[in-house]
């Protein structure tokens, strides 16, 4: 019975695993254009940001260990000193007024792009973060 | 490893600038100015302030780029916005912009606004301008005077800066809306141009283009990015712009009638990616810039120094950095720069530089608020 279950778990992930990747896919996909009209300005097309200016995003310990943190910046802007591996900065990102869907969109792209991994960001997610 | 062939092709590039710069060149460490200056905060209850202008009883109008507008007396600002703004579409790096004067405000009370506007029942917007006065803490006897296409739902490049020159010509300047290859280079549309009209919205009969069919009659120069800075040179009367390159390739112009500016044929810049946009900097029939930048410093607010407070910035044009939080100031001589120096370093993301009725330079600071310049 145990062993039934299993193989129908494991099934399940076989085939529940191409469906979400393919989700993600495509958001990713819809996430680089917004990133490209967005964010490429300061965050710059490897997501190296501009040193002493614009944070990275590309292997940043900030947004990868700082999910709801993340989206409320994407979401909302940001303001104040963070400091992303390492190194401090202390300017500000002022609202883009993105719709929920292209938060969770740009979220998934830089997330998952450069060598980053992140699980998948809904647009449900994204509508629960409040501004703080 | 990227990065190392990054630096090879900057500098390969920085180097081929060099070769062939003819009347600009890069540099990429200005000197600090030795005219040391404190910023004293005006008011600092401001999250985006895009523009301001002073009234004639140098009270301050100020615009967050949001989509409201406030009055600050005396450093105090009116809690209660202005009523009567149009709606205001705010995307990206469009929203609630630019302010100014009529030259004879005084008489007629008329203050233009640019704005992003979404035209009801479409898609996007683009770049708008309203006139309208103010009484009481309210706008009235509102008209949309101007109105950019194409609408676009992309977030950048809407310019929004405007000027009077001395024959009353209202100058306004919409960025390419994220549509390079569409829009500057095309007569038919208002995006990735500087436009030229009268106070009222009216098309002067002697603008470059009124005499194409199929042009839009209220351009006056084209083929920009986008310019977020323009200020009327105060001895030639000239509007003088700058505009954001993509990565490098900022410019300063002088805007001429009917020119062509090149943008994307001609540029200094390079894709985000670092991929080229074009090979050439130069063409017959496309305007050089009077100096450009590489790489860029996000170029943003514009003022003229004509004020006898900073005597040792005379002929020169400041221009604040978005990108590196400081004031760059342009030293002429004629239409050429002669000196480059950081001013005002570290006062934060300069939108707006302005000339006070007191003579002291004001910024609109993004996050921080408004600042006098007062020399040490």
């Amino acid at each position: 019975m145990i062993k039934l279950i299993m193989t129908f778990l494991v099934g399940l992930c076989i085939m529940v695993q191409p469906i979400q990747d393919e989700k993600l896919v495509e958001s990713m996909k819809r996430g680089k254009e917004t990133y490209e009209d967005f964010c490429i300005t300061c965050h710059m097309a490897e997501g190296e940001g501009v040193p002493g200016a614009f944070p990275p995003l590309a292997g940043a310990d900030y947004l990868l260990e700082n999910r709801t943190a993340s989206i409320r910046a994407v979401k909302y802007g940001q303001q104040g000193e963070i400091v992303v591996n390492g190194k401090k900065y202390n300017s500000i990102m002022t609202p883009l007024y993105l719709e929920d869907n292209e938060v969770a969109d740009v979220m998934n792209y830089i997330l998952n792009s450069w060598g980053n991994e992140g699980k998948y960001v809904s647009e449900e997610e994204v509508a629960s973060v409040e501004k703080e | 490893m990227i990065q190392s062939i990054h630096s090879v092709s900057l500098c390969l590039l920085l180097l081929t600038l060099f070769a062939s710069s003819s009347c600009s060149q890069s540099n990429v460490n200005f000197p600090k100015s030795d005219q040391p200056l404190t910023f004293e905060p005006v008011n600092e209850d401001f999250s985006n302030p895009w523009s301001f202008v002073f009234l004639p009883d140098a009270s301050m109008l100020v615009t967050e780029k949001e989509g409201e507008l406030f009055h600050v007396v005396e450093g105090v600002k009116n809690p209660e916005p202005v009523q009567g703004l149009p709606e205001v579409y705010v995307r990206g790096q469009g929203g609630l912009m630019d302010l100014e004067l009529h030259p004879d405000y005084e008489e007629n009370g008329w203050l233009y606004i640019s704005y992003g506007l979404s035209p009801e029942g479409e898609s996007g917007g683009n770049t708008a301008v309203m006139r309208a006065k103010l009484a009481d803490n309210k706008l009235m006897d509102q008209e949309v005077i101007f109105q950019a296409t194409p609408n676009s739902t992309k977030g950048q490049h809407w310019g929004g800066r405007m000027e009077f020159d001395r024959d009353g010509y209202l100058y306004i300047s919409v960025g390419d809306r994220g549509a390079r290859d569409d829009n500057p280079q095309s007569l038919s549309n208002h995006s990735g141009k500087i436009h030229r009209i009268h106070d009222d919205g009216s098309i002067p009969a002697d603008n470059p283009f009124t005499g194409e069919d199929g042009a839009i009659h209220s351009i006056y120069s084209y083929g920009h990015r986008n310019p977020q800075g323009m200020a009327m040179h105060p001895e030639t009367g000239e509007i003088w712009t700058h505009e954001h390159g993509p990565r490098g390739g900022d410019e300063l112009n002088r805007i001429q009638e009917g020119v062509n500016y090149g943008w994307p044929v001609i540029t200094y810049g390079i894709n985000y990616s670092g991929t080229k946009i074009t090979d050439i900097t130069e063409k017959e029939g496309m305007e050089q810039p009077v100096y450009y930048w590489v790489p860029s410093i996000a170029p943003c607010g514009m003022t003229f120094v004509t004020s006898d407070l900073y005597p040792q910035w005379q002929t020169s044009v400041l221009i604040g950095s978005l990108k590196f939080n400081y004031i760059h100031r342009c030293e002429l001589e004629g239409n050429k720069v002669v000196k480059h120096e950081k001013v005002a370093d570290g006062l934060g993301r300069i939108r707006t530089v302005r000339e006070g009725p007191d003579g002291y330079l004001y910024a609109s600071v993004e996050g921080k608020g408004l600042f006098k310049l007062v020399p040490k």
